[in-house]
């Protein structure tokens, strides 16, 4: 079995996000980088089923320039087999999904995950896409993954409750939580990673099909008003008469 | 050319997320100079799709089809697509719902369109540029996106748009078919396993929410949060640290990993709130917090607050609640 885990690099969950002063772009200035937290569970549940299975490979994508690569050979520490980064600014999701569909047509794979989507954009597009440009399916959000022989079971996130999906290889999937618990590297891995191929390829297809134009902050709230826990109801007052949200 | 508007329907009932995406669509069509016609998708009753009138659709596509019941994403797929070439639709608004995010992905795709999930506002159109305002950077900020390609996909945050009702007016239904066989269900579901909610709101789509933190200690402490919830209709959540540990189920969980909710009022039990919590809330019209902590960083996020003890705090909101209805 051949996995395809495609990874984004995405301003670690604790970052203030500020803006270059046009707001026409992210301030990257002093931004600690990381593996998307939700393709961290495309990557260990690729990596727990190879296992399981005793053999296959998985092979990790990035769509990105040369700084992504601390965190690609992180994922090569924590236990994918090779990588693969395509030398493009990922200026769109589409634009994205080309060079995935590109390199998963090119390389034969039989099972293509990523996580539901990245913290930056918040698209949850790119596996529609690539399941469409590949003409095979996607399940997404998907909870739960197993595999038996080329057949995978899958659970889907439904508002509400989930379905119970079945599917041949190849398909697209893209995971969230609690489909497995998210590896971190141990020391052998770390070493091993750096020795592991990690192959640049050029991006293909057309351009992107969107552009942001500006970017902005939520509006500030205006400050808090305190209620006297002794005088707790007086809360649901405000709320009725005042704020009229109930 | 017209705006194609995907209403997703649960037994027999047009979801709230659907009105607000009708009412939406309506009003594109109307700064575009054209109508509003919507493709109805699972368990639809026809006297409710009728009543889409009031939100501003003119006619209403229907495929009686049964197996169209549950979502299958590519017999979804073919039928919107299908739907949107007999329209002429130039621009198609769907929910940012996981049906209409993962239908909305595949049709741009096949319709070579220009797709904006996550979506806040109506379009600005004017300057012959279509430009959408999307969430991003999972709640923390906003951008402004330009749809380039000569079709346009929207998908439309729930909450985040109030639907409009015009009260009797009325959309024609038109019967409808894609001529979906059998190769397109092939990824239908095999079963679908719905979970009880607490009251019976589901948190994607709730107006008020009660949510709890670590400040709650245990799970047998929740019956607190649900009373609160029920008195209210609100529908409960909880921060990452309170899934994690499997006090609460997965799907509840709110901030940046979890979901990011938009209610007219979030009311946080217990929560510090951390910057990864925040960023699932703070689209909320309301934000009130109860934490015994006057140093909590959530104060900071809040309209209203109280500085207290949840488990002496939250009896007299339920009982302040019921004494007002």
């Amino acid at each position: 079995m051949k996995f395809l885990v495609c990874i984004s690099n995405v301003p670690d969950t604790t970052t203030k996000i500020t803006f270059t002063p046009d707001n026409k772009e992210f301030n990257k200035a002093g931004v600690q980088f990381v593996i998307n937290p939700w393709d961290e569970y495309a990557l260990t549940r690729a990596i727990e089923l190879k296992e399981a299975a005793g053999s296959g490979t998985v092979t990790v994508l990035n769509v990105g320039e040369a700084d992504t690569e601390p965190n690609i050979r992180k994922a090569l520490a924590i236990g994918a087999d090779d990588a693969i980064r395509v030398n493009a600014a990922p200026t769109d999701a589409y634009f994205v999904a080309e060079q995935i569909a590109a390199i998963a047509k090119e390389g034969a794979y039989d099972v293509i995950l990523m996580g539901k989507e990245s913290i930056d954009y918040n698209g949850f597009q790119v596996h529609g896409m690539v399941g469409e440009m590949l003409g095979v399916p996607t399940v997404a959000p998907a909870m739960k993954l197993d595999m038996s022989g080329n057949t995978a079971t899958l659970e889907r996130e439904i508002e509400g409750g989930k379905e119970i999906v079945s599917v041949n290889t190849p398909f697209v999937a893209s995971c969230q939580q609690p489909m497995c618990e998210p590896r971190i590297p141990n020391m052998r891995g770390i070493m091993t990673a750096r020795t592991k191929p990690l192959k640049v390829v050029p991006a293909v297809g057309e351009p992107a099909r969107t552009q942001v134009q500006e970017y902005a902050l939520p509006p500030k709230k205006q400050g808090v008003k305190l209620i006297d826990a002794e005088n707790a109801g007086e809360l649901i007052k405000l709320l009725r008469n005042e704020a009229k949200v109930i | 050319m017209s705006v194609l508007v995907v209403v997703e329907c649960a037994d027999g009932e047009v979801k709230k997320s659907s009105l607000e995406v009708a009412s939406y669509g309506a009003q594109v069509a109307a700064q575009l100079g054209t109508t509003a016609t919507a493709i109805a998708v699972g368990e639809a009753n026809e006297a409710n799709l009728v009543k889409l009138g009031e939100q501003g659709i003119t006619k209403v596509l229907y495929d009686a089809e049964p197996r169209l019941k549950d979502f299958v994403n590519n017999a979804y797929t073919k039928l919107i697509a299908t739907a949107a070439e007999q329209e002429q639709a130039k621009v198609i608004v769907l929910a940012n719902s996981n049906i209409g995010a993962a239908v909305g992905s595949r049709l741009s795709v096949r319709l070579k369109a220009s797709l904006a999930t996550n979506v806040v506002e109506l379009p600005k159109t004017d300057g012959g540029q279509f430009v959408v305002k999307r969430g991003a950077f999972s709640g923390k900020a906003f951008s402004d996106v330009v749809l380039s390609g000569d079709r346009k996909i929207i998908a439309v945050k729930k909450n985040s748009t109030e639907a409009q009702h015009d009260a009797g007016k009325t959309a024609e239904v038109a019967s409808f078919s894609a001529q979906l066989s059998d190769a397109d269900f092939a990824d239908a579901p095999k079963q679908v396993v719905m979970q009880d909610q607490a009251g019976g709101v589901l948190l994607p789509e709730a107006e008020r929410v009660v949510s709890g933190g670590r400040g709650m200690k245990g799970p047998e402490n929740w019956g607190l949060i649900e009373d609160l919830a029920k008195a209210l209709g609100a529908a409960t959540a909880c921060s990452k640290p309170v899934s994690d540990v499997d006090w609460r189920p997965h799907h509840e969980h709110v901030g940046q990993t979890g979901i990011t909710v938009s209610p007219n009022l979030y009311i946080a039990c217990g929560i510090s709130g951390a910057i990864q919590h925040l960023a699932g809330v703070n689209s909320s019209k309301v934000i009130v917090v109860i934490n015994k902590d006057p140093e909590a960083p959530f104060f900071k996020a809040a309209d209203y607050g109280i500085v207290g003890d949840v488990f002496d705090v939250l009896p007299k909101l339920t009982a302040a609640v019921k004494a007002l209805n």
